[in-house]
């Protein structure tokens, strides 16, 4: 042990002393840094938390409008909401989950999809969100619940409005359905108020009027705290229900149309050529929209997805084909307009076509050929060398320019979702997407409505209007008018004015409407055998789509190719040829030769709506007033 | 020593009130003055619960006594029973690890029945008296091989309390040892050395040593928005609540980042997030200033001690004082990671109340017995 050392009570004390002043300044430096780092933030910064405490403590919720509904020409309601009661969780409020949704099973029936779609649900929603668990609670259901509602904290019963489309599939493409909203439709929708777990319509008019059918939702703006508990409402504003909409369509028809295409797989289009408004528009085969409601099982959805016929595609404006001869009014019309032949122009048929110069021959559906066609000729009995010779003489410009002015390689402008716009083929179009000048061939078969040409049936009845209305069918439409159900007020629906104006002679349009009716009347008509004896006079044009090239000269033998492979039957007509009330086309996929396949269901359509329905609508309108 | 009273004109206008006391008038003064500031804020932070207010004021009595109890100890009896206290701690943080409770994954609490406390509170305390008893016992600066051995005495309950897992307490615990062998004037370039040391020992001991959520904070400090719900959320509130407080703050009971609970622990170790919010950057430097004047006013006690021991002692527990109030409100602005420890004299919570009550007790024994030999002189 060392001997304990003198102690110098000042040295120590003055160590001491020196110290302590050290440690003061450097605390007081300390105390400096962290006043100066509260200016920062409370000065500098303030703006920017000021900014962040009110996003913490204002959360705006939306409330969903009550949807529109939708009805057909007749009031017939085509879809409505159906209130009922749905079962919420809000798992913020919940402690377990798992457990909760166990013991809500022993109560109700919570089916493993119901789980499944509010697994899905909780993914997307916010921290504070209720997610509907079940829907369509029975009485019984709601009472057993209310019962022992006091052990279920977080777990509600709520109103909510269920689509329903009473019609099932008789407008299942025309109308679509809602679904649950995705995440691409929430991004593309931001500032639309969407919950994540809102309704919206996914396919057909659903989708298209989505904005009006929907409403404006209504905007609260709560003060809530750090659970999410509402402390305050801030403001508020109540939703504006949606508007109900007007089909052009009377369900009648509409059913009729897809009877008569029966098990085919196919499309018919009916319009007024008188206001472009739409009399039916079907496609087969069709399905059930009720399926989609509440989210579609599996199991349905494949084998939707998976049936070859896709029944979920809408073929009357997502289907594009080759329009085969059912364009070949339209091309004498323009030929006639344009000058490019007169009107007594005649040629001998071979049954075949050879440009000059060329080994090819361009084969005529018949083999031996017409013999000497007129223009009138040729569009009865089809005649397909008048109109490569005339296509040849038109050149793709202006024959393609003529087409256009018929609605065709361009949207109708329908107020449909995915509406294609088909093709008409030009130069440019060559050159900018095959990197290809144009070959005079390509002429020659574009005037049979072959090669690059594409039309879809609404484009083919619309244009088929158009020759009935000389040219004036306003745009096709679906909607009637819109019903604006705060002020109880019903606008007409007001289409647009067909695009084009087709410079044509009244005895030019007579010439073609002539040719059309000995279609169907004439001794040589392709379509005269389904039309024999009819009771009103109607103009037609059957059509026969190749789908695939036959090789030069080779024999061609429908049964023998695949039903793939077969030709698509086409055809279009109007009537009655005094006072047109309706153009129509029929297409039926791979269904073989128009006249024979595509005109019989025309007629049977036809014959319902002019004979049956038409007086029908005609006393049920006397009947109201 | 020889205690002699004095007379009652001798110590001023309120002499009379601090003899017979023993306390420090200007230090008590000031104390009381943050003490009510606190309940103000607690009121407020509380969500106005007058349990939680009847509580704290039940620990504040109690405090208030114990406070004056120590007051009465004189430093001879301190430094006398010093080892004994050391080692008492040592083995309670030792009997912790070994049946300790299990509280929020970290053993810290030891369970008598009757009552259940944390040993490593007591360290705060019984650590400075021991490493100022050891240093005291040789003139001061002390060698280097003593101040090493005083900074072994400190670390080995740090290193108990390490293993809990505690990192903040063992900080605070290290810290109130090394405060005494710091204040003991120990040469600069030692203390600078063992800076540099403990710089550069520092990312292998992040690296290596700290657990994963202790590196979080340390992580969650540099870049708060990496994780805005998980160890971050603490920072990000508590800096929304400061920032958007302003110069005059949002008003009394008026936060909505404190009122709506937005702000975690905000009775508790982010109590200045609220006053931060509420009342605003003047009552913020105000408080700031308050603190301030405490430290000084026990350095200055300390400074006029005319023994080692107890200026030591009083020095190193200023010292941990300091480091309290700057590391909590260093946490609450966002400079210092986030570590559990409350706002001295304001945060709702018994321990940390009582404990100060034992430190400021001390350091008014020290006082009074200041007074004492200058009588003699």
């Amino acid at each position: 042990m060392a001997r304990k050392p003198r102690r110098d009570i000042f040295f120590e004390k003055n160590l001491f002393v020196y110290r302590a002043i050290q440690v003061a300044v450097m605390m007081v430096i300390c105390f400096g840094a962290l006043a100066a780092r509260l200016v920062y933030v409370q000065q500098v910064e303030h703006h920017k938390y000021v900014t962040e405490s009110e996003r913490n403590r204002i959360r705006v919720r939306a409330s969903e409008p009550v949807r529109g509904r939708i009805f057909d020409a007749t009031g017939a309601v085509v879809a409505e909401n159906q209130h009922s009661y749905q079962l919420v969780l809000s798992p913020s409020e919940i402690d377990d989950l798992d457990d909760t949704i166990e013991r809500l099973g022993n109560l109700i029936e919570i089916k493993e999809r119901d789980i499944q779609r509010f697994i899905k649900l909780r993914r997307v929603a916010s921290a504070f969100d209720a997610i509907p668990l079940r829907g369509n609670l029975t009485d019984e259901e709601i009472a057993r619940l209310a019962v022992v509602n006091h052990k279920f904290p977080g777990v509600d019963i709520t109103d909510t409005y269920d689509r329903y489309y009473p019609l099932g599939s008789t407008y299942a493409h025309i109308v679509g359905y809602i679904g649950r909203i995705n995440d691409r439709e929430l991004e593309a929708n931001k500032g639309a108020w969407y919950s994540s777990s809102a309704y919206i319509g996914k396919t057909g008019l659903e989708r298209f009027y989505e904005r009006q059918l929907r409403g404006t939702p209504g905007i609260a703006r709560q003060e809530v705290n750090a659970s999410g508990k509402t402390v305050r409402i801030l403001e508020e504003t109540k939703p504006i229900p949606g508007r109900d909409f007007y089909l052009t369509i009377d369900h009648r028809a509409q059913d009729k149309a897809i009877a008569v295409l029966g098990k085919e797989t196919g499309a018919l289009v009916a319009v007024d050529p008188r206001d472009g408004a739409v009399l039916a528009m079907a496609s087969t085969p069709v399905f059930d929209s009720n399926l989609f409601l509440g989210g579609i099982s599996v199991a349905d959805y494949r084998r939707l997805a998976d049936d070859p016929e896709r029944p979920l595609y809408d073929r009357t404006v997502l289907g594009q084909y080759p329009p085969g001869s059912t364009i070949k009014p339209h091309i004498v019309l323009q030929a006639l307009a344009k000058n490019v032949v007169p009107s007594g122009y005649s040629i001998n048929c071979p049954g075949y076509y050879m440009l000059p110069d060329v080994d090819h021959r361009y084969r005529d559906w018949a083999k031996w050929g017409h013999g000497r066609v007129n223009l009138t000729d040729s569009i009865e009995q089809s005649c397909d060398v008048m109109f490569y010779d005339l296509a040849f003489n038109m050149g793709i410009d202006r024959l393609s320019a003529g087409l256009k002015e018929f609605g065709l390689g361009e949207k109708t402008g329908i107020d449909q979702i995915g509406e294609r716009s088909g093709l008409v083929p030009t130069r440019d179009w060559k050159q900018s997407r095959r990197g290809q000048k144009w070959f005079p061939g390509e002429t020659i078969i574009t005037g049979i409505g072959q090669g690059y040409m594409m039309a879809t049936p609404l484009q083919l009845a619309y244009s088929t209007a158009l020759i009935a209305s000389r040219g004036k069918t306003p745009r096709p439409h679906l909607q009637a008018g819109y019903r604006d159900n705060l002020t109880g007020v019903y606008r007409p629906f007001t289409p647009e004015p067909h695009a084009y104006e087709i410079k044509a002679s009244k005895s030019q349009w007579d010439m073609v409407e002539k040719a059309m009716f000995r279609v169907t009347a004439g001794g040589r008509g392709t379509a005269r055998k389904v039309f024999a004896e009819n009771a009103y006079r109607i103009a037609g044009k059957t059509g026969t789509a190749q789908v695939f090239s036959i090789a030069q000269d080779s024999v061609y033998n429908a049964d023998a190719i695949d039903r793939k492979l077969r030709d698509h039957a086409l055809f279009v007509a109007y009537a009655p040829i005094e006072d047109p009330q309706i153009a129509v086309s029929v297409l039926i996929e791979h269904g073989g030769s128009g006249g024979s396949v595509a005109a019989p269901i025309a007629k049977r359509f036809l014959d319902y709506y002019l004979l049956e329905l038409q007086p029908l609508q005609q006393q049920e309108r006397e009947a109201q007033q | 020593m020889r205690r002699v009273y004095l007379n009652a004109h001798e110590v001023g206008r309120f002499g009379w009130f601090a003899h017979v006391l023993r306390v420090d008038f200007l230090l008590l003064l000031l104390l009381g003055t943050v003490v009510s500031l606190g309940l103000v804020v607690l009121w407020s932070a509380s969500g106005q619960d007058p349990d939680m207010m009847r509580r704290q004021l039940i620990r504040l009595s109690l405090s208030i006594f114990v406070l004056m109890v120590v007051a009465r100890i004189p430093p001879s009896l301190m430094r006398h029973f010093a080892g004994y206290l050391f080692w008492g701690t040592a083995l309670l943080l030792v009997a912790v690890l070994v049946v300790g409770d299990v509280g929020k994954g970290a053993q810290r609490w030891l369970d008598l029945g009757v009552i259940r406390f944390q040993p490593s509170e007591f360290a705060k305390l019984t650590v400075p008296i021991a490493v100022a008893a050891y240093i005291s016992k040789m003139p001061t600066p002390p060698s280097i091989m003593r101040s090493a051995s005083a900074v072994a005495i400190a670390l080995v309950p740090a290193v108990l309390i390490v293993k809990q897992p505690d990192l903040g307490t063992a900080i605070l615990v290290a810290v109130s040892g090394l405060a005494v062998v710091f204040m003991s004037g120990l040469t600069w370039w030692a203390i600078g050395a063992v800076i540099v040391a403990l710089a550069s020992a520092a990312p292998l001991y992040f690296k290596y040593v700290m657990h994963d959520y202790q590196r979080q904070r340390v992580l969650t400090l540099f870049e708060p928005s990496s994780d805005p719900l998980g160890s971050s959320y603490h920072i990000i509130q508590s800096k929304i609540a400061v920032g958007s407080g302003g110069l005059y703050g949002k008003g009394y009971l008026q936060g909505t980042q404190s009122q709506l609970q937005f702000l975690p622990e905000r009775h508790t170790d982010f109590i200045f997030a609220v006053i931060g919010e509420e009342l605003g950057l003047i009552v913020g430097i105000l408080l700031l200033m308050l603190y301030l004047a405490i430290i000084i006013r026990c350095l200055v006690i300390a400074a006029s001690s005319q023994d080692s021991f107890s200026r030591l002692l009083a020095g190193a527990l200023t010292v941990s004082f300091f480091v309290y109030v700057f590391v909590n409100i260093g946490m609450v602005i966002g400079v210092l990671p986030v570590v559990g420890v409350p706002l001295p004299l304001i945060s709702y919570g018994g321990t940390s109340m009582v404990s100060l009550a034992i430190a400021f007790g001390m350091i008014m024994s020290i006082a009074n017995d200041k007074q004492v030999v200058q009588r003699r002189d």
